[in-house]
């Protein structure tokens, strides 16, 4: 336990020392601001919107900055450390290699979970403060259910970038595999899905379809925090899973099988790497 | 425990990685506070002697056991407390300073962390404690290899190319520091190229070559072995050697070289010291090196027989 506390300790300091907590942070609050105040610019608005619209446009710009960040942070850190010898020296120390991979994912995960409070809650922060009206009370449970989203697609994407790491034999090549990894989530499989659609001309099988949806964590997180705001007007590829009406219960479970999935995936890769 | 604790055996050990046979047949035996001089070229399989023995690889074939345990299971992880390892090419964690790495070591290790200061003292790097790794030489950063694998007191030392990159009293330093060690018990396996100078510090030599043993033993029974002679360097311009050594000695203006077999050292010795003429007079035992060039000579030329 002490050695994967080491481990997890090791890798959080890390992140201060090299300032990718705070970068993070800063990134974080800066997009939840800047969305809560000129979000409405469009419509030739500026101040405070609606808490739902401002949440809602987070969650879309989110899915796109979380899994990149999540990726960069953590692609490294099985090949990272072979390429400088290191792995093999812990190795040779009492410390398993689960050990070793659940102190990283401890340390990059409380890396990511303490950014996306801080950066998220700033915002949030702000808007009671500022914003005539939008209440403390109504504040809560909505950025309680963004945040907690947020910071399992961090973990989800952190465990990814281990799969990555621990199959990859060089770091460079970990760094491509994950760039491509992101873009295939992020953009890929969307347009995928949305052009089964439009190639059937939405014929298909109505019940089976939405939970195609449940196959990407980014999709399962932007249905998460949809699905709160159940008022909001779906458009695009999301107003499919209308239809299958996916209660939040049912979305954080996915979320965490997503978690539990390329961490298992992860660990198999990392006890057959040779060194 | 006695003197005759044997800390590391190795029984017909191999190791095979695709088709390249690394570690061919290996038999070793190691006693507490012997100090072993592992050496090879490059691909002599003297790496991965040190992984199987670390447990970081498992024998294709034979048996592995270190403190009478199999090094790759895991119920051993705890005797890795035991054992200090430093590793050829050691880099460190840049961003991080000497102490921060050392400390971080010796939480993973369960070692108090008020030993590092101490630790860095001994290896020289006191006053660079807090400097950041990055900004560090290549001898110092070995230091810090040093100073890592000695974290804990271990019982077996594994040191891959320890010297390579120290100055002369670094090494000079550093191997009074596996003398001492040897003092308190610890058993040391030293795996480099050829070094000169390294004979006096080790017990046992062991010459390898293409995952093969080519030859074992003290620099006593190795000089038996190959048959190298002793070389009598002789300066003198009047000089007139006796007729029985004058054929077997190459003459110049200034002297004379005179190779001869070993055992008749003491007797040409004693005659050569009363020779008229003499000035001066160098004798130059088979050193290490001498001896490792010649295994591996007589091994490639097995090779090409074949």
């Amino acid at each position: 336990m002490n050695a994967i506390l080491a481990v997890a300790n090791k890798e959080f300091h890390d992140g201060m020392r090299n300032r990718w907590i705070l970068s993070i942070c800063i990134i974080f609050a800066i997009l939840a601001i800047g969305l809560a105040y000129f979000g409405a610019a469009a419509a030739g608005k500026v101040g405070f919107t609606s808490l739902s619209s401002t949440i809602v446009s987070l969650a879309s710009l989110a899915v796109f900055i979380i899994p990149l960040i999540a990726l960069m942070l953590a692609y490294d850190g099985v090949v990272g450390e072979d390429e400088n010898g290191t792995l093999l020296l812990l190795m040779t120390y009492p410390l398993s290699r689960w050990q070793l991979l659940l102190g990283k994912m401890i340390g990059h995960g409380a890396v990511m979970a303490f950014s996306t409070v801080v950066g998220f809650g700033s915002s949030a922060i702000m808007i009671g403060l500022f914003s005539d009206s939008t209440s403390w009370g109504e504040l809560l449970a909505p950025y309680a259910v963004f945040i907690l989203s947020a910071v399992l697609l961090g973990w989800i994407f952190i465990a990814i970038a281990y799969v990555i790491s621990t199959a990859a034999s060089e770091k460079s090549k970990a760094a491509g595999i994950a760039l491509v990894t992101w873009f295939v989530f992020v953009l890929v499989f969307d347009l995928g899905l949305l052009g089964m659609l439009v190639s059937t001309q939405g014929n298909v099988n109505e019940t089976l379809f939405p939970y195609l949806l449940l196959l990407n964590p980014t999709d399962i997180f932007r249905l998460v925090n949809i699905t709160y705001f159940a008022e909001q007007n779906l458009t695009g590829l999301l107003a499919i899973a209308q239809q299958a009406q996916f209660s939040i219960t049912t979305l954080f479970a996915g979320l965490l099988v997503w978690l539990a999935l390329p961490l298992a995936l992860a660990l198999t890769l990392f006890n057959r790497r040779g060194l | 425990m006695s003197d005759t604790t044997t800390i590391v055996e190795l029984q017909k050990a191999e190791k095979q990685y695709q088709n390249v046979t690394a570690v061919h047949q290996l038999d070793l035996t190691l006693r507490q506070g012997e100090v072993l001089g592992l050496f090879g070229h490059n691909g002599a399989g003297k790496t991965t002697t040190i992984k199987l023995i670390l447990g970081l690889v498992s024998a294709t074939s034979g048996q592995v056991q270190v403190f009478g345990e199999d090094p790759t299971q895991s119920e051993a992880r705890n005797l890795r407390r035991k054992v200090g390892f430093l590793q050829e090419n050691v880099s460190f964690y840049d961003q991080l300073t000497g102490l921060e790495v050392l400390q971080y070591f010796a939480r993973l290790k369960n070692v108090p962390k008020n030993s590092c200061l101490g630790l860095l003292q001994q290896v020289g790097l006191y006053d660079a404690a807090k400097r950041r790794v990055k900004t560090y030489s290549k001898g110092m950063r070995q230091r810090l290899g040093l100073a890592q694998a000695l974290l804990g007191e271990p019982k077996l030392l594994l040191l891959d190319e320890p010297t390579v990159g120290l100055d002369p009293i670094a090494t000079q330093d550093f191997y009074s520091r596996i003398d001492q060690l040897k003092q308190q018990g610890c058993t040391v396996i030293l795996c480099s190229h050829v070094l000169p100078g390294v004979e006096k510090y080790i017990d046992r030599a062991l010459i390898m070559g293409q995952g093969k043993l080519l030859a074992e033993g003290s620099i006593h029974d190795l000089r038996q072995q190959a048959h190298l002679p002793a070389t009598f360097h002789l300066q003198g311009n009047t000089l007139k050697l006796p007729e029985h050594l004058a054929s077997k000695a190459i003459t110049d203006p200034q002297g004379a070289r005179l190779d001869v077999e070993l055992r008749d050292k003491m007797n040409t010795l004693q005659e050569l010291a009363n020779l008229p003429g003499l000035e001066n007079m160098d004798i130059h035992l088979p050193s290490l090196e001498d001896l490792y060039t010649h295994f591996i000579d007589s091994h490639n030329n097995q090779e090409a027989a074949q």
